[in-house]
């Protein structure tokens, strides 16, 4: 199925923001927006919904300090205990203030590795993929705002844009793989 | 422009008085002699015969939380042993009585001295915030620079009082004042190059000046700026800032040092300068949370929006785990070394005050990581309170538990002189910093970044 969208490219952040504000009030629906760097409160002013990867984060620092709980216990109380420096090493708690640096350690391991890899998988990242972004230049100095032009009149939603100060407007039918 | 409300103003007068007379009972009713001593013991033996023997220190109980701990029967006994610290030989006492009866004289001023700290230090930790913002020239914090200025108004009377307190303090609360203790102890007589009294009181006279001569430019150069068409205040307080800074550390620690570790002269911690930095910090930025909250509820300071409470709340919640990693890094090292001198300034705070000990690190690190680990309970004022009101108990045990084990040992109790203590500083606290803050318009005008400040958006 193939949809029609308008690519309008900005030249300035603030112009990008304020032509966000302006669509979205406009009732045009913006289904994505490419800049070369990240623009404060621009996912605020799309729509999108907040991060919940700080959910994760935190529920993966609890997966690392269970695992680093279990490995001593394992390593250094049940299986092998040794004696270091004369300290006791029969249970857990009596060798905790030793293990907490360890704790600390695979606490910020989990929740810092895999907070990323969540955030690739779901921003559908991995290694060779084609990169996404319709134009080069919003690599560069260019902002691209990507507006749905179904169901619009094309000459009104032009006009609209240009007004918002846009430098270049397309027309795109795009295939969509879903 | 603020004022302070009649019932306020009241109420810290009340708080004032009542402080004052339970300070004034707990001087009077030490006891004067050892057979008031010894009466007090009989007493408390007839309460609790059963346990304690005259030998004190929990020496007659076979297992105790430390031994348990070390998985070593009569270990902490053996290093308490040989702590001349915390014995009563340490003291040059001649009896166990006269050792416990140093104690309990002592227990008013460290009272006190816990109460009077704890307040002053939170308006030199609000100064050192203030004086941060400045030398980092920081765009979000000008809409607070009045509350600041406001708290650390009442650095020069607490100084003075905690100033007046350890020269009044005596030998038995300082043991390296004491002469004859000195003559039979080598490891004081190589420290009387710096732990003597004259110079203990010159050094204190430097900090209160240095500290109290800041803070009495900043604020008229900040005044200054309000009137001025230029910037040469605003740089003034720059260039002060930055030398208050440099100054500040150094005395810091010694300082701590000074008022603190020398409690218990034969013990030393690399960290612990550090440590009751972590402390002064984290109550202090604590208690500006507090005031904003407060004075935003009355509708003073519309120009302070929930970003800047979120910034403030994002430093407790950052300073509550420095301090936590302080505490931890000095407990570790002295744990794993497990040096007879060291460990006993452990043992007698674990053994003796396990509640408070352990109940301390619940209060300053689990329950503000919990509490405002959310982004957005930051801006949720009444959470930020919860967690606030969390952390200042939690720093008050703390102080509470650098100097009562040292000064007074097993015999503490929280009673009369602690509580009027608290009550007195409070009050104090609540009448100067309400009277500082009333002085001028709380909206910094003209400051460089007050435009940004008020703008501040993430």
């Amino acid at each position: 199925m193939a949809a029609t969208k308008i690519y309008a490219i900005y030249k300035d952040d603030d112009l990008l923001m304020q032509a966000v504000k302006q669509t979205r009030s406009a009732n045009y629906h913006i289904s994505e927006v490419f800049t070369p760097f990240p623009v404060h409160g621009l996912d605020h002013a799309v729509g999108i919904a907040p991060t919940r990867i700080a959910i994760t984060a935190f529920l993966y620092g609890l997966v690392g300090l269970s695992v680093a709980v279990a490995m001593m216990n394992f390593m250094m109380i049940q299986d092998w205990p040794q004696n270091i420096g004369g300290k006791p090493s029969f249970t857990f708690y009596q060798n905790m203030p030793a293990f907490i640096p360890i704790m600390f350690e695979l606490t910020v391991f989990f929740a810092g590795h895999l907070m990323v890899i969540t955030f690739y998988m779901r921003s559908k990242l991995w290694p060779f993929k084609k990169a996404e972004n319709p134009d080069p230049r919003t690599t560069d100095d260019h902002f691209l705002m990507e507006v749905d032009a179904e169901n619009h009149d094309l000459e009104m939603l032009t006009k609209f844009l240009y007004d918002t100060g846009a430098s270049e407007i397309s027309l795109i039918e795009k295939e969509e793989d879903h | 422009m603020y004022t302070l409300p009649r019932n306020l103003k009241l109420f810290s007068i009340v708080l004032i008085v009542l402080g004052l007379a339970g300070i004034i009972f707990g001087f009077l009713t030490t006891p004067k002699t050892i057979d008031d001593v010894k009466k007090i013991m009989a007493e408390q033996e007839g309460h609790h015969g059963d346990a304690h023997h005259t030998a004190g220190h929990g020496d007659g109980q076979t297992a105790n939380f430390v031994d348990e701990a070390r998985g070593q029967e009569g270990y902490s006994q053996n290093a308490m042993k040989h702590a001349t610290d915390l014995n009563p030989e340490g003291h040059g006492a001649t009896s166990h009585e006269e050792h416990v009866l140093h104690q309990l004289q002592t227990r008013p001023w460290s009272a006190t001295f816990v109460a009077a700290f704890f307040f002053m230090m939170i308006a030199l930790g609000v100064l050192v915030f203030y004086a941060i913002q400045f030398a980092s020239q920081a765009g979000w914090s000008p809409v607070l620079y009045r509350i600041m200025e406001g708290i650390t108004s009442y650095l020069l009377p607490g100084s003075i009082i905690v100033f007046l307190i350890v020269v009044f303090a005596g030998t038995h609360f300082y043991p390296w004042q004491d002469q004859d203790l000195v003559a039979n102890d080598k490891i004081l007589q190589d420290k009387a190059g710096y732990l003597n009294f004259p110079f203990f009181i010159i050094r204190g006279v430097i900090y209160l000046l240095g500290w109290n001569i800041y803070r009495y430019f900043s604020r008229r150069n900040s005044l200054a700026q309000a009137d001025a068409n230029n910037y040469d205040a605003y740089r003034k307080n720059f260039k002060a800032s930055v030398f208050f800074l440099i100054f500040f550390l150094l005395t810091e620690a010694t300082m701590a040092w000074d008022w603190f570790m020398s409690l218990t002269p034969h013990w030393y911690s690399t960290l612990f300068a550090w440590y009751i930095f972590a402390t002064m910090f984290v109550s202090a930025i604590t208690v500006i949370a507090l005031v904003t909250i407060y004075l935003k509820s009355r509708g003073l300071i519309p120009f302070v929006s929930d970003k800047h409470l979120h910034d403030l709340a994002k430093y407790m919640f950052a300073f509550s785990i420095f301090w936590t990693y302080l505490w931890f890094s000095q407990f570790m090292l002295i744990w794993y070394a497990n040096i007879p001198e060291e460990v006993t300034y452990f043992i007698i705070r674990i053994q003796e005050y396990k509640v408070l000990f352990f109940g301390m690190l619940i209060l300053n690190f689990v329950f503000p990581i919990l509490v405002l680990m959310n982004s957005d309970y930051k801006r949720v004022p009444w959470f930020v309170v919860i967690a606030a009101v969390f952390i200042l108990v939690g720093h008050y045990i703390d102080v509470f538990l650098l100097v009562m084990p040292s000064t007074v040992g097993h015999n503490w109790y929280f009673g009369i002189p602690e509580v009027a203590a608290i009550l007195f500083f409070l009050g104090l606290f609540i009448l100067v910093v309400g009277t500082g803050l009333g002085k001028v318009s709380l909206r910094p005008k003209n400051d460089p970044f007050i435009k940004e400040s008020e703008n501040y958006h993430f």
